[in-house]
């Protein structure tokens, strides 16, 4: 045989027990060339390249499953930024009748989430973008499927403090739309978005990405977190070493599915995200990895370094698997989707503050997180603030997505239901930056920008 | 006619008859076993079986829900999977 039955076993257990899994295949779709004068024939066109991708890729994806016996959990698209094609067509009504037609689309190809309903809004806003800003709560509660996302700054632009200063308001009024504020889960801001992200919320494809472009988004924390629970007493040198050959086989079965995949429906092929994305099934945990080097609880002294040895692990492995990583490729941290990260928060062990730290060596953000409902909208505006200036300064990309969920106190129990997970709202620092936010403006952009 | 290779993967207990009812729900289906190894891995029984299923006379589909269901009634995990995976998981 060409493999040892050992090798055969590897892999057969990590798809069996350790879910491994491919966690999203999201098919990046231009729609610029749907634009029409006639904004019925606009959303028709819309509404039949969504369904003609969205079909096609969830009729590959199931035969790949089944040549490969490895679960792909999530089929998704992502499109063009909204405000992009909306400019000519930029009113309330319109931008929610084009969501209407982008869910229903979606619903039709059997298309788990659809993104893209957003905005690139890193060095100002046009008029288009500041009525779909207003308008995101109505089409969050008015679909099921569409995701919206908004790109707040770069390094090299700044961060547009006028948006984050909206995003209170926003979202109190997008949890009050929705039931237990799960409304909220389906808005990421950002700064320094990847164009080919392919997780959601926060999926778009970006105006420099091909016609269409097949992104994909990998699995594994179990089987890493089984690797790392086999080697408990080696030193971090030896467990980093470790780490990297585990992700380096699980993004090879990415890269496989991703290449085998685009191929099939036609389009290109475009980038693996090694973003390690948990889920809260027991054993599919980021915590739990965490937890298996050593440390008692995510949130204890010792975790940041953690979870910066962890993530460059996954890096180098990832790296030398596949020459088309992108996206995040950072550690995910959603917190009500990690049952050992929202055991962390019910033991006290883990508060926001210590997850702002995690991101500025590793995570990709706040991510999942519930707050009391009666939170000022000021004080989520600067708890957005915070995490994107981490992003901005280190020149990485940061994100918030939060949810102050309605009538819930600090510590209360809050289930968003099936892979959204469950956790306790999150305590709130009480003490006001209401003026400080009133200011707006815009973060200037660091001088590290400065690099021609 | 170039091969299509396939490993099945079967994990569980060792008992009477495994081979004897895989081998034939894959005769009855016109696929060659090309080779078989087994071994006992932490007291599971782990047994890897490369077919081609070139000459296969239904889809990779039906076969592999065909063996999960051998699967089933013998109380074993068995797994089908095309030998790509394992090319690039296992070697540069």
């Amino acid at each position: 045989m060409a493999f040892s039955i050992e090798e055969i076993y590897e892999t057969a257990r990590m798809i069996l027990f350790e879910k491994l899994d491919i966690r999203t295949t999201t098919l990046g779709i231009n729609i610029k060339d749907c634009i029409h004068s006639n904004f019925s024939r606009f959303q028709k066109n819309v509404y039949k390249k969504i369904i003609k991708y969205g079909r096609a890729l969830v009729k590959h994806a199931k035969e790949i499953e089944i040549k490969y016996g490895i679960p792909i959990v999530n089929k998704r698209i992502s499109i063009t930024p909204i405000t992009l094609v909306m400019e000519p067509h930029a009113t309330r009504e319109k931008y929610i009748s084009m969501a209407k037609t982008i869910d229903i689309a979606a619903k039709e190809a059997e298309i788990d989430y659809i993104g893209g309903f957003g905005a690139l809004v890193q060095k100002g806003t046009t008029e288009a973008e500041k009525i779909l800003i207003d308008c995101i709560p109505d089409v969050i509660s008015s679909t099921q499927r569409v995701c919206c996302f908004l790109n707040a700054g770069t390094t090299s632009t700044g961060l547009n403090m006028d948006v984050v200063k909206l995003m209170g308001d926003m979202l109190i009024k997008t949890a009050r739309n929705t039931s237990n504020g799960i409304g909220c889960t389906r808005f990421v801001i950002f700064v320094n978005a990847p164009e080919d992200n392919p997780f959601m919320a926060g999926a778009f494809h970006g105006p420099g990405e091909p016609e269409t472009s097949l992104n994909i988004g990998i699995s594994g924390p179990g089987a890493v977190r089984s690797v790392v629970e086999k080697n408990r007493d080696c030193d971090l040198t030896e467990l980093s070493e470790i780490i990297k050959r585990t992700v380096f086989k699980i993004t090879r079965a990415g890269e496989l599915v991703g290449r085998e995949m685009a191929e099939k429906i036609g389009v290109s092929f475009g980038i693996v995200d090694i973003s390690l994305a948990p889920t809260p099934l027991p054993g599919d945990s980021v915590a739990e990895i965490v937890e298996a080097f050593g440390i008692e609880k995510i949130g204890a002294p010792g975790s940041t370094l953690a979870i910066a040895l962890l993530m460059d692990a996954v890096k180098k492995g990832g790296a030398m698997a596949s020459g088309n990583i992108g996206g995040l490729s950072g550690t995910f941290i959603p917190v009500s989707e990690d049952s050992g990260m929202a055991d962390a928060v019910a033991s006290k062990a883990l508060s926001i503050e210590k997850l702002e730290a995690f991101t500025s060596v590793c995570s990709v953000g706040l991510d999942m997180i519930a707050i009391p409902g009666d939170t000022p909208p000021d004080t989520i505006s600067a708890i957005i603030a915070d995490e994107l200036a981490i992003g901005i300064i280190n020149n990485k990309t940061t994100a918030v997505r939060i949810i102050p969920v309605p009538g819930k106190k600090a510590g209360e129990k809050v289930n968003f239901g099936g892979l959204l997970g469950e956790m306790p709202v999150m305590a709130v620092n009480k003490f006001s930056s209401a003026k400080f936010i009133k200011r707006g403006g815009r973060l200037p952009s660091p001088v590290i920008s400065l690099r021609n | 006619m170039k091969k299509e290779l396939v490993f099945i993967t079967v994990i569980g207990k060792d008992k009477k008859g495994i081979v004897a009812r895989i081998s034939t729900a894959l005769f009855k289906k016109n696929i060659n076993i090309e080779d078989i190894t087994q071994k006992i891995i932490k007291d599971n029984f782990i047994m890897a079986m490369l077919v081609d299923i070139k000459d296969a006379n239904c889809p990779m589909e039906m076969i592999v829900k065909d063996l999960e269901k051998i699967g089933r009634q013998m109380g074993l995990i068995i797994q089908v999977q095309h030998e790509n995976i394992f090319k690039m998981m296992h070697r540069i």
